[in-house]
């Protein structure tokens, strides 16, 4: 499979999603660096997480204005498969690649914790669609702006279309906390129109050995890369 | 050269900066009367006003150590695994495998008071760039926190600036905050404590040093502009507090981790090249000190032009330019001829490179501006002659031994133990650590407590079968045992440290230390240096666990009250295989054994204990004393019981002692243990002085085992002469018997220990 990571100045997860890929796939991504126009055919891009340009001004804000994103627009229109995670997850939604907005965490505090995510009924996608539905993955969460937000209208199309990918979900009845930021309707992770595209604010590439505490991140990948390689 | 006239016209403030001084700015830039004269003499004429400003800058406490340099220099600083001790931006040891650990840590006390967002974000800027000048990429930050008194009004306040100080920098620029401690004392109500501790890898024969080479190379700005922030930071830092305090503010400098994480990438990749012969980071005193200390260092001079320099604002004057203290700033010296590879690095970075001088052999330091002189210094006095003083000192203990007997109570061992977790000094720090980010980077084993140290894989280090080494890192000291007995806690520090790494499984390595007291020219405040400098150096000598960098920081007082001494110790140690690393969670089925406690242990040591406060309201008697012997025993113990896999889980005994370690082993699977007393202690009342001593009691040397093979534990531990109590077998009742005493609940305990900090902070969802 060939796959890129998308690198900015203030990318910080690059590295740890770099390993993540070459333990899956045996290859190493290249490395887009965020002002190329032209990137080559790829099975798969991923935008990690960072602050991209210290996220001063809205995060993501300036990211999704640098040169880069045309050539992932591109490739989305090619019908090319991208993941955004955590900052990733927040470009892409200030690039209109993804609708809705993501504000600051319900607390108002950065949150670095596990949380646990259930699986939604979508459409098809090339990441969840060899995971059972309401199957639960461990998977940690680090960000200060995660709180998904969708008004009414937007948030019953993307229901209506599959989009919800993933939410967060108590592991027992009394935990109150489960949401780690708030975010509506629990929402962890949404699709593109096509399910091409998916942004999701926990870090998959930090579940991927036993010492991180789980490897529920590393199943998820596999599985990711299982489908679009097929 | 133009007449003065003509600076006049050019630059109002630079002529006057140009001017000579007077014995008043001298006195204004927190220089003696002495000390001026001294100055006008070694460099034999009248300094001008940015002369001055070098030289406050550089006699300052903060630069010049002068009340302790002294008493630093008796340290233990050698071993063969140290490759570089103190003296530059950072220590330097062996780890195996042609791998080097580069770390230090450093106060910034004085701002975080003033502005605690900025100031304690910038203490981690400023040592994230400590340890990233030395070649080594950061993979770890710690921290040592300190703060008032819980129910005070500005305490919040400032837990909440100071923990989102550090969360903003070390999360945007992407290196886990991975533990620390955090404790509250009234002695620190009106001067709070942040230090913060960075570690990071090189190669070791990829270390870059400070020191300037070769007279005519070129001296090369990088980073950030230079603005008007922090101006003579490092003078108010070496300063008392007043109420007037916060009209400081403007010397407080404004971190932007972004430009940092730019920065260190940026020289990372530059010293990946032949290009850079030395570096330094500008930190306190800025470019002053940067610029003094690789000139003196290499034995050599420097001109700079200072028309040059970057700056972010207007007309800034010769003075200014040398003592900002803004951030994300290097001074490095290039191979000539690699000026222009060098420049294109930090162009793709977006950051300002400029040319502003070179190396000479003239020994002196001279910068001109606008084409006039403004300063021409010789270095040797500027770091030779800056003052050593020997300030008189009285090394106060108290000798008193309370006994169990002294402390009479109708409290039960459950009301003590709700107590000690109601005490935000050792309930959990959840609420503070969730706000760090702890995993990015990926190679985070254990973070924020789930070890006695915290453990971070090497990457790159992996092998056929296992994960590869592992480092270990910890903070710790016991500022009530220092206050008490400055040697002994001293000590106490050193080994309480040592036996939280051995308690993780790795093996103890070297120290950086955070010296942070009162006024020095108080006798008292200058025994408790003295006297706890002692006390780590002995104890860091016995265990072989050299001190090779740190920071001292005095003057923390406000009107005229002093903090409690507060000498923290960093310690770093290594693993070689890092899944053998210990978490202090037993699991169901372990048994629990007290190492370093005898059959015949039957009253703990309650003087200066958390007990002694919840009975008395008060510290008082002398701290437990410090057997080097026992500590070493017990730590080569644990290590031999680990190499062997026998372990699941070990946890040192330390405030709140052995009853308070046992609840905290068992949280995490609500767990249960009928536990075994000593034969004299059966029958006993649950407010029994004796039975709670032994609850209680805060004795050294000791750390509680969680094993699943108890029969080859046991026969080891006998083999080796070593004390030991077997506790008992955990079981899954969530119920903590102390046999027909009492029964505490682990879940009710569990749920007090993550209430209590939340609750503090009006965070009432939490938990």
């Amino acid at each position: 499979m060939r796959s890129g990571v998308v690198i900015f100045p203030g990318s910080n997860c690059d590295r740890d999603m770099i390993v993540a890929i070459r333990k899956i796939t045996g290859k190493t991504p290249i490395k887009i660096w965020y002002k190329e126009y032209d990137i080559p055919n790829l099975d798969l891009i991923v935008i990690p997480g960072g602050f991209t340009f210290g996220d001063y001004l809205r995060c993501g804000a300036l990211a999704a204005r640098s040169p880069v994103i045309t050539s992932i627009k591109n490739h989305i229109s090619r019908g090319g498969t991208v993941l955004g995670v955590c900052n990733g997850f927040q470009i892409l939604i200030e690039a209109k690649i993804l609708p809705g907005s993501l504000i600051r965490n319900k607390k108002l505090l950065f949150t670095c914790r596990e949380t646990t995510l259930e699986v939604q009924s979508c459409i098809e996608n090339p990441f969840l669609s060899g995971l059972k539905i309401g199957e639960c993955l461990k998977i940690p969460v680090a960000h200060n702006e995660g709180n998904y937000f969708a008004p009414e209208d937007l948030l019953k199309q993307l229901k209506e279309e599959g989009r919800i990918a993933l939410k967060y979900i108590k592991q027992n009845v009394n935990e109150k906390n489960y949401n780690p930021n708030g975010s509506t309707e629990d929402i962890a992770g949404i699709l593109s129109k096509n399910g091409k595209v998916l942004g999701m604010m926990p870090h998959p590439e930090r579940a991927i050995n036993c010492l991180h505490g789980g490897t529920d991140g590393l199943k998820f990948l596999t599985n990711c890369v299982e489908q679009i390689i097929g | 050269m133009e007449p003065q006239s003509e600076l006049l016209k050019i630059n109002k403030n630079e002529y006057l900066a140009q001017q000579k001084s007077k014995l008043e700015d001298a006195l204004e830039m927190g220089l003696t009367k002495d000390e001026y004269n001294l100055i006008c003499e070694k460099i034999n004429k009248i300094p001008n006003i940015t002369e001055l400003g070098i030289f406050s800058a550089m006699f300052s406490e903060h630069c010049s150590y002068k009340s302790s340099k002294k008493w630093l220099k008796t340290l233990p600083t050698e071993a063969s695994h140290v490759i570089q001790g103190p003296g530059e931006n950072a220590g330097v040891i062996d780890i195996g495998e042609n791998l080097a650990a580069v770390f230090k840590i450093e106060s910034h006390n004085h701002p975080s008071f003033i502005e605690p967002y900025q100031g304690s974000a910038t203490g981690v800027g400023g040592i994230l760039r400590d340890v990233f000048t030395m070649g080594a990429r950061p993979i770890a930050l710690m921290n040592a926190l300190r703060f008032g008194s819980p129910d005070q009004p500005l305490t919040k306040h400032l837990v909440s600036g100071v923990v989102k100080g550090i969360g903003g920098y070390g999360n945007c620029i992407g290196i886990p905050t991975v533990g620390g401690e955090t404790n509250f004392d009234k002695s620190y109500d009106g001067n709070i404590l942040v230090n913060a501790m960075a570690v990071g890898l090189a190669e070791k024969d990829r270390i870059f040093y400070s020191a300037a080479t070769g007279a005519g190379n070129p001296v090369i700005y990088v980073g950030a502009k230079t603005g008007r922030d922090g101006i003579h930071g490092a003078t108010m830092a070496s300063a008392e507090f007043t109420e007037n305090s916060s009209e400081k503010r403007p010397t407080v400098q404004v971190g932007d981790p972004f430009t940092g994480k730019l920065l260190l990438e940026a020289c990372l990749e530059l010293m990946n090249t032949d290009a850079v012969l030395s570096i330094q980071d500008m930190g306190a005193a800025g470019l002053t000190s940067s610029s003094v200390e690789m000139a003196s260092k290499g034995s050599l001079g420097m001109n700079l032009n200072l028309d040059l320099v970057p700056t972010r604002e207007d007309k800034m004057t010769s003075y200014e330019i040398m003592l900002s203290e803004s951030q994300e700033r290097m001074l490095m010296i290039l191979k000539p001829g690699s000026e222009e590879k060098a420049k294109s690095i930090f162009d793709k970075w977006d950051l300002d490179f400029a040319n502003i001088g070179e190396v000479t052999n003239t020994g002196r330091l001279i910068l001109t501006k606008h084409g006039f002189e403004a300063c021409n210094l010789p270095l040797e006095p500027l770091v030779e002659d800056a003052p050593e003083y020997n300030k008189p000192f009285e090394i106060k203990a108290i000798k008193k031994v309370l006994k169990p007997s002294d402390l009479k109570t109708n409290l039960t061992i459950i009301d003590i133990l709700k107590i000690i977790f109601k005490n935000p000094n050792i309930a959990s720090k959840k609420w503070i650590w969730e706000q760090y980010d702890s995993s990015v980077m990926g190679d985070t084993i254990f973070a924020n407590g789930d070890s006695d140290a915290s453990l971070i894989k090497i990457h790159g280090t992996e092998k056929k079968g296992s994960f590869g080494k592992g480092l270990a890192i910890t903070t710790d000291c016991t500022p009530r045992y220092v206050k008490s007995d400055p040697i002994i806690g001293g000590m106490q520090a050193v080994c309480e440290a040592a036996r939280n790494i051995a308690a993780s499984g790795a093996i103890p390595l070297a120290i950086t230390n955070n010296l942070n007291f009162g006024n020095p020219d108080k006798k008292n405040v200058m025994g408790e240096i003295v006297g706890s400098i002692k006390g780590i150096s002995e104890a860091a000598s016995y265990l072989s666990t050299p001190i090779v960098s740190g920071n001292v920081s005095l003057y923390n007082e406000t009107n005229g009250k002093s903090i409690l001494p507060t000498p923290v110790i960093g310690m770093v140690g290594a693993i070689d295989e890092v899944e053998n690393s210990l978490k202090i969670s037993a699991e169901p089925d372990n048994v629990l054994i007290a190492l370093g406690q005898s059959e015949n242990f039957k009253a703990g040591w309650v003087g200066c204990s958390i007990y002694q406060e919840i009975i008395n309201k008060k510290y008082d008697g002398a701290p437990p004393p410090i057997n080097l012997e026992n500590e070493k025993k017990v730590i080569e113990i644990i290590l031999k019981l680990n190499e062997q896999k026998l372990l699941t889980a070990a946890h040192d005994i330390s405030d709140g002692g052995l009853l308070t370690t046992v609840c905290e082993m068992l949280f995490k699977y609500n767990l249960g243990l009928d536990i075994n007393l000593p034969g004299n202690l059966i029958n006993c009342d649950s407010n029994d002085p004796l039975l709670q001593s032994w609850c209680f009691g805060e004795d050294q040397a000791r750390i509680i085992i969680a094993t699943k093979h108890i029969k080859k534990v046991q026969l080891i531990l006998k083999e080796n002469n070593i004390d030991f109590f077997v506790l008992g077998q955990t079981n899954s009742s969530s119920n903590l018997n102390l046999k027909d005493i009492t029964t505490i609940s682990i879940n009710d305990i569990k749920k007090l220990n993550e209430k209590t900090i939340p609750l503090m902070m009006g965070d009432q969802q939490q938990g």
